[in-house]
């Protein structure tokens, strides 16, 4: 009974949180969104003036964050019915800004005022891809490296400490970002973010450490040495850094954690079946162990390279 | 054990035969990350350097105080104490130097070199002999991150330390991130060709 009320009210107070993004068009325009990377499209409520509609002094575009600068437009063209127009720009948008559209003259004198923004689950599902693909940890950011040439020997090992890792990024992230919400922007110690990151990571390192040999003592035997070198590991200590640096809100933070941790297992599991193969292959003794690994790792890196131009939201 | 040796003989040690990068194989991370210009290089390297030696410092002078079962805490916030500071000097006053390193100069807390020397020697031996070591350690990932930085540099851009050498620009290859693995795998290969080549000299003569 219990239970099934604090469901409920977790599960309000979560569409509470997406609600604002949902209701925004309002009055004259009915609906807004991004079109093409220098496009805005509105969709009005009613018909209007197509020559006014197409006159590009009623509107004016800034960005939230710097009300200053008004976005150029090129153009405004009304479509066919008469109860829509497509902004154009001089300059490509940044669609992950929110921007404000004010329309003016095209009801009487009444200014309408609109926020055109993408939809926040699609935003938090751009950060998680970004950081799986686009910007891999390994791959195109370069970290976390000894840990990886390390444990990709083989292919369950690589899997475990794959898994492990996301758990631990995931865990300090989180706490990482209470404590530098509710402690150290308050307070105004910001310069103590490396001490406290660090000692958050190490302090769920030490927990890992402590459930896993109670729980499943056979992964924590195969890990060995490695799960303390965890601490001593950039890409861990990485997420808690970018996620000061961007000002990620809690979801964010979490998207991004599990995307990292997600992309560490796919960059891990990639290269052990690649070493598991290598095993039986003829390799020069010169290239033999590390130097042939970075090759491959290189080669990777070129191939993902190739997800730079992916955008899905 | 180390106390018979010189203080010079500690920095070479460092230096060659011991090298972060191309022998011990640590802190790849920035190697392969930062390195396309010898100037990142030696900014970096001269921040790695001054928080090896004065983490080394520290701990080598408070090491009896230290329980041997919170060492490795007592390590890390040694080092992140120390990074907080360049990092807070270097933002102030190379702010441009500073952005180009990016959040490495941050991650040098999670260097593992730093650890392991603190572990394997500061923790055992006196202050003067932790400087040398410190000073080695930190001159020789320096000059690790130099010579790659050097090769990505002169084959990418044709040019040292900005300066324009060549005339033209051999292989716009080299200064995409992905370079970074292939030069370093393709350097290490190299000494491992030396080291094989001397051993085989060896062989023949005895």
């Amino acid at each position: 009974m219990n239970l099934t009320r604090i469901r409920l009210v977790s599960l309000v107070a979560l569409v509470c949180a997406f609600i604002p993004a949902l209701v925004h068009g309002q009055g004259l325009i009915s609906k807004q969104s991004f079109g093409e990377k220098n496009e805005i499209i509105l969709k009005f409520s009613a018909e209007v003036n197509k020559a006014q509609a197409a006159n590009v002094s009623n509107y004016s575009v800034i960005e939230e964050q710097d009300p200053d600068i008004r976005l150029e437009l090129a153009s405004a063209v009304p479509n066919y019915s008469g109860d829509g127009v497509t902004l154009h720009f001089k300059q490509p948008l940044n669609t992950a800004k929110t921007h404000v559209v004010t329309v003016s003259n095209l009801s009487g004198d009444v200014k309408t005022v609109v926020k055109v923004s993408k939809p926040y689950l699609g935003y938090l599902f751009s950060i998680l891809i970004s950081a799986l693909l686009i910007n891999n940890f390994v791959f195109t950011k370069y970290l976390g490296l000894c840990v990886f040439f390390g444990t990709s020997k083989r292919k369950t090992t690589a899997k475990g400490m794959g898994v492990v890792f996301t758990l631990v990024m995931v865990a300090s992230a989180m706490m990482s970002w209470f404590f530098f919400n509710f402690i150290l922007i308050p307070y105004n110690l910001n310069f103590l973010e490396i001490v406290v990151f660090i000692g958050l990571v190490s302090l769920t390192v030490q927990a890992v450490d402590t459930i896993l040999r109670k729980v499943n003592p056979i992964l924590f035997n195969s890990f060995g040495v490695y799960l303390v070198l965890v601490i001593a590991n950039c890409v861990i200590i990485a997420v808690p850094l970018m996620m000061a640096n961007n000002k990620f809100n809690l979801f964010e933070t979490f998207m991004l954690a599990l995307g990292a941790g997600g992309g560490f297992l796919l960059a891990l599991y990639l290269m052990s079946s690649v070493s598991e193969r290598m095993q039986f292959a003829k390799i020069p003794p010169t290239f033999k162990g590390l130097p042939i690994a970075f090759i491959v790792a290189g080669q990777f890196a070129m191939a993902f390279l190739g997800f730079s131009g992916l955008q899905i939201f | 054990m180390a106390n018979d040796k010189s203080s010079m003989q500690l920095v070479a040690n460092g230096i060659l035969k011991e090298n972060p990068i191309f022998r011990l194989a640590l802190s790849m991370c920035p190697a392969v990350g930062i390195s396309t210009t010898v100037m990142n290089g030696f900014m970096l390297g001269v921040a790695v350097l001054f928080v090896q030696v004065c983490s080394s410092l520290t701990i080598s002078m408070v090491k009896k105080v230290i329980h041997p079962r919170i060492r490795i805490p007592t390590y890390t916030l040694t080092i992140a104490t120390w990074v907080t500071v360049i990092d807070m000097v270097l933002a102030a006053y190379m702010p441009e130097a500073y952005a180009k390193m990016g959040i490495f100069v941050k991650l040098i807390v999670a260097f593992a070199i730093i650890t392991m020397r603190l572990e394997m020697f500061a923790c055992k031996e006196p202050v003067g002999a932790s400087f040398w070591d410190g000073l080695g350690m930190g001159l020789g990932f320096m000059i690790g991150m130099m010579t790659i930085g050097l090769v990505r540099e002169l084959l990418g851009s044709g040019a040292i330390l900005g300066y324009d050498v060549l005339g033209f620009k051999p292989l716009l290859f080299f200064i995409l991130p992905s370079a970074g693995f292939f030069v370093v795998g393709l350097m290490m290969a190299f000494f491992n060709y030396i080291e094989l080549y001397y051993k085989r000299k060896k062989g023949f003569k005895s």
